[in-house]
């Protein structure tokens, strides 16, 4: 039985490391590769590895939770996003956004009480909006560069800054400042698990509509972090006349394009104005 | 004197133009409001794509969503650079692939829609925009609304979408590097090749042969 177990797993790690290899064959990052991707095979083996984890693992048991009445999944959401909302006002206060810092530190009070424990937001309810906010948002905020994009093993697309920013995050976490091990590893799983949830079908659409998930993914958070750090506002990244004779940002920034060299020189620092 | 006169027709004729604009027109907001109402009241009563029947959807969208867009501006966008290496006939066949391409993901989405409430954030723009972004926000229990944005260009006297933003990734921009890749690899017949191979995948009739 253990002996099925670990044979398997070396299988496993012998296809992650054939894939590596073929990426490495293959030049995933040469040349022509993505300029925010330097780290592109490893990040591809990882990618597979999560891939795997996830088909097996994760998206099994959240269809599982995902059969439970809708109320009682708001619910424990709700619990979750309420004790989030106080490392989300401190983010907000950390950039300035005294209002929005305010509203949140309102929203987990209410919450609390009215709300029972965050399991009913009646926050927002009164009009009172969640937002979304971390430390890596702060530090973007603050102007400190995202640095190569990074796969994390389980946890997915991310970047230099995000990760390390995560272990703030999750030291300020509250479950994990639970004496309990048993109780904060159950939290903590379960937060997981509501979170993949809320992902499902979401999940299908980007298999779906990817020709490679990896790339996909990859544009997709680059972007989605941008608006993120920008609060849904981010300035515009498209050029105002985009017609075909004018190149887009991204074809500027590639290394390999093939566009006119005056179009180059004009945009490529408009995407990273971040940094 | 003669220069007065054609300014002056110049004004009236211009006038002419914009209030006949404005009886013509409906405004982008509106469009997109009227589109996605009718859209949702149609699912919310169709038993069949609720359970997830995706040609129902997809002929849902196509009737009631595609006039409004304009694929061969999307298609554009996504290839970027490239486009340009394009010949016509490759324009054409790449904008029909990705056209059935996004058609097709994102009918499935709408046989995953819940109860999810959208609201309509009021329109910045000024009358005489040609390129305006319709804002709205998509509320569900337990979680941050996702933000959904249209981008509409004025054609003639009407508005068509040529991107859409969800939680501020463009589902067309995002895939310029897939497509850009792709190029890279095999020329524009390369990209044309791989995008119908992954409808062919798609496509249940073809798959179910298979």
């Amino acid at each position: 039985m253990t002996n099925s177990k670990t044979e398997s797993m070396v299988a496993g790690r012998g296809v992650l490391m054939a894939l590596g290899l073929a990426c490495t064959l293959a030049a995933c990052a040469g040349p022509g590769g993505h300029p925010k991707d330097p780290l592109e095979p490893m990040n591809r083996a990882t990618f597979q590895f999560n891939e795997k984890a996830d088909k097996y693992v994760m998206r099994p048991v959240a269809e599982v939770y995902d059969l439970t009445p809708l109320p009682v999944k708001t619910g424990v959401a709700n619990f979750f996003g309420n004790i989030a909302d106080v490392w989300i006002g401190v983010n907000n206060l950390l950039q300035g956004k005294f209002v929005d810092g305010l509203s949140d530190g309102g929203r987990f009070l209410l919450n609390s009480t009215v709300g029972l424990l965050g399991v009913f937001d009646v926050a927002t309810e009164i009009g009172l909006e969640k937002h979304d906010e971390d430390l890596g948002q702060t530090l973007g905020r603050w102007g400190v560069g995202d640095g190569p994009y990074l796969v994390l093993p389980l946890l997915g697309s991310s970047n230099v800054r995000d990760g390390v920013s995560l272990i703030g995050d999750f030291r300020v976490d509250p479950l994990m400042q639970l004496e309990d091990v048993g109780a904060r590893n159950s939290l903590g799983g379960l937060r997981l698990v509501s979170k993949r949830a809320a992902l499902l079908g979401a999940d299908t659409a980007a298999e779906e509509a990817a020709l490679d998930k990896y790339g996909y993914m990859r544009s997709f958070y680059i972007q989605y972090r941008r608006n993120q750090i920008f609060d849904g506002q981010p300035p515009r990244e498209k050029d105002p006349d985009d017609d075909d004779s004018s190149d887009n940002d991204k074809a500027a920034t590639d290394g390999n394009a093939a566009g006119p060299a005056a179009d180059k020189s004009s945009s490529p620092n408009k995407k990273e104005s971040l940094e | 004197m003669k220069r007065f006169t054609s300014l002056f027709a110049t004004l009236v004729l211009g006038l002419g133009i914009q209030f006949g604009a404005a009886a013509n027109t409906v405004a982008p907001d509106a469009l997109v409001k009227s589109v996605s109402d009718d859209v949702i009241t149609i699912v919310r009563q169709d038993k069949a794509i609720q359970s997830g029947d995706t040609r129902k959807a997809v002929t849902l969208v196509e009737t009631k969503v595609l006039p409004y867009f304009d694929f061969a501006h999307m298609t554009r966008l996504a290839v970027g650079k490239d486009w340009k290496q394009a010949s016509a006939d490759q324009k054409s066949v790449l904008t029909q692939e990705f056209k059935t391409l996004l058609v097709r993901t994102y009918s499935n989405a709408l046989t995953k829609y819940r109860d999810q409430q959208i609201d309509f954030e009021p329109l910045k723009a000024k009358p005489e925009d040609t390129d305006v972004i319709v804002r709205t926000k998509v509320r569900q229990a337990g979680a941050k609304a996702v933000q959904i944005d249209y981008n509409l260009e004025k054609q003639g006297d009407n508005w068509k979408v040529y991107d859409v933003l969800v939680a501020g990734v463009s589902l067309v921009t995002n895939y310029r590097d897939e497509f850009g890749q792709e190029v890279r690899a095999g020329g524009i017949d390369g990209l044309i090749k791989s995008l119908k191979d992954k409808n062919t995948r798609l496509d249940p009739t073809t798959a179910a042969k298979k």
